[in-house]
């Protein structure tokens, strides 16, 4: 079925110009098989989308790109990803490293609530040992400009994160993940839980990250995948059934069930 | 029909609140009584002198239960210095690691831990320190106060840290941060506060302990010189003092029993405290 959009003998030969090559991926958590031999490559520099029904497998396929997926106990996978060229499942690969290579921000904002706004955004480079104040500082400003939320906190980096609305917060939440410098941005569901302005800000942001960063993003808006996205992969009980460029996903999908669903006819 | 049916319901449920309001009074009513009984007869025993001067001899007049005042804070502090950690550590050990099945026998230990009669604690320390040491001591009491602080400790732990959403464990994470310091810097950081009110409420608990202690800590006429010695303590004082056949030691008992229940009293306005300010930073 994927087999129509991914060419393994020209893949092997070309420089890398994969982000994330995905082989043969299954998930299953405990005897649910969640993801079925899912195979397909993620473009660097472009945002891919990742559409689909409640319960496809579409944030399990997310979290197996970072090994967030590991957290729950009884996860097993099988297959093969390649983070540019390198077997993040390899043995001697901890998780630890894929994820600081591999960022992610989550459907429900979580900015930490026992710290400030400057804190949140330098967490992850002082638990990993950043002490230089400076190049804190620098990091901060940098990783909150990229976010489109410098102007708004800049008179306020030292007040509680949890005092921005539900928008900001999000976009804090990108701040943070950006500060560690990742190579890859997961995004799952970034955007459901805000309102339609807060929602275009986070989609106007995503167009501007995809200069300097991979994107994946999954998504339950159509219109938000049409708008923001370059490629799309649409998931259906654990199977993905098409992948292709995002105009060609939502205006001649060559599967029945991609049409019926990105037209609004199930799902 | 309908409108006598009407009457007996109201009425029912008139003697359904009265029954439970009652019942709500009932609750208070002890606390109310004991405070006007320890104020009414220790208050007038407090004094400068009670607070600072040691037990006067049989027959005399006056002095204090200052250094069963200092013993019962020294015994604390062991018994924080021993239980805090260990419960701590333990409860952080059954929110964030372990299997369901392991976590399932060590609540169930921690549960059985905390229904053990202290006097059956008292023996089993008296036992493994007292007898081993040649001696009744300090040590001894903050041990038995300690290790019944642990399961204590550990469970209100554990219920905090569960409260603490999953999202900021998985945003940790995720940020490439290793499990230890995300349990550390974020999870135990955020469920401080719960934590801390954990720890203050068994120590709160402990401090009244009396039994335990008479097998351990024994109790002391003169100020604490070391651990190795036995202890004055509070709880052993006025139980010496409530069963000696002398009017004065009957009163500084009343007020000795008076100086416990406001410590207590603190602790607890002390968590009232904590738990508020926390309740208001999650709105």
């Amino acid at each position: 079925m994927t087999s129509a959009t991914i060419n393994y003998e020209t893949m092997e030969q070309k420089p890398i110009t994969t982000a994330l090559a995905v082989r043969n991926l299954s998930v299953f958590f405990g005897t649910n098989q969640v993801l079925k031999s899912v195979s397909l490559d993620i473009a660097p520099r472009a945002v891919t989308a990742i559409i689909g029904p409640s319960g496809c497998g579409k944030s399990t396929f997310l979290r197996a790109l970072n090994r967030m997926h590991e957290l729950n106990p009884d996860a097993r996978m099988t297959g093969e990803i390649q983070l540019f060229g390198d077997d993040i499942y390899a043995r001697t690969v901890e998780p630890v490293v894929v994820r600081r290579r591999v960022g992610m921000v989550f459907q429900k904002s979580n900015p930490f609530p026992t710290m400030t706004i400057s804190e949140n955004v330098t967490v992850g480079l002082r638990l990993n040992g950043v002490r230089d104040k400076k190049l804190l500082a620098e990091r901060t400003e940098q990783s909150l400009r990229m976010a489109a939320l410098w102007d708004e906190v800049k008179d306020r980096l030292n007040t509680a994160a949890i005092s921005l609305s539900g928008g900001q917060q999000q976009r804090l939440c990108i701040a943070r993940a950006l500060a560690v410098q990742p190579e890859v941005l997961l995004m799952d569901e970034p955007a459901s839980a805000l309102d339609p302005l807060a929602t275009s800000k986070i989609e106007d942001l995503i167009l501007d990250l995809k200069k300097s960063y991979t994107i994946v993003i999954v998504t339950h808006n159509m219109q938000q995948a049409a708008r923001a996205s370059d490629f799309t992969a649409f998931f259906y009980l654990g199977e993905l059934v098409e992948f292709g460029t995002t105009t060609k996903i939502f205006t001649s999908p060559s599967q029945k069930r991609t049409e019926d669903y990105v037209t609004g006819r199930f799902g | 029909m309908i409108a006598a049916n009407h009457k007996a319901r109201q009425i029912k449920d008139v003697l359904m609140q009265v029954g439970a309001c009652v019942c709500a009074i009932l609750v208070v009513a002890p606390l109310v009584l004991i405070f006007y009984h320890l104020i009414k007869l220790g208050f007038s025993s407090i004094n400068w002198e009670f607070f600072t001067q040691l037990p006067k001899a049989v027959g005399e007049t006056g002095g204090g239960m200052g250094n069963a005042i200092v013993g019962t804070f020294i015994l604390l502090g062991q018994a924080a210095i021993i239980g805090v950690p260990v419960g701590v550590l333990g409860g952080v050990f059954l929110s964030e690691y372990g299997t369901p099945k392991f976590n399932w026998w060590l609540r169930f230990a921690a549960d059985i831990l905390n229904g053990v009669p202290s006097i059956v604690w008292g023996l089993v320390v008296y036992g493994l320190v007292v007898i081993p040491m040649h001696g009744f001591s300090a040590l001894a009491g903050g041990i038995v106060l300690g290790l019944m602080m642990i399961p204590l400790v550990m469970r209100t732990t554990e219920e905090v840290l569960h409260l603490v959403p999953a999202g900021y464990r998985e945003a940790a994470l995720a940020l490439g941060v290793s499990k230890w310091k995300t349990v550390l810097q974020i999870v135990v950081r955020t469920a401080l506060k719960g934590i801390v009110t954990g720890v203050l409420l068994a120590i709160a608990r402990v401090s009244g302990e009396t039994a335990p202690l008479l097998f351990t800590a024994l109790g002391n006429n003169t100020w604490a010189q070391n651990l190795k010695q036995p202890i004055a303590a509070l709880p052993l004082q006025i139980f010496n003092y409530a069963m000696s056949p002398y009017d004065d030691w009957h009163r500084q008992a009343w007020a000795a029993a008076l100086v416990l229940l406001l410590l207590v009293l603190f602790i607890n306005i002390g968590v009232r405290f904590l738990t508020r300010d926390r309740w208001k930073s999650k709105v």
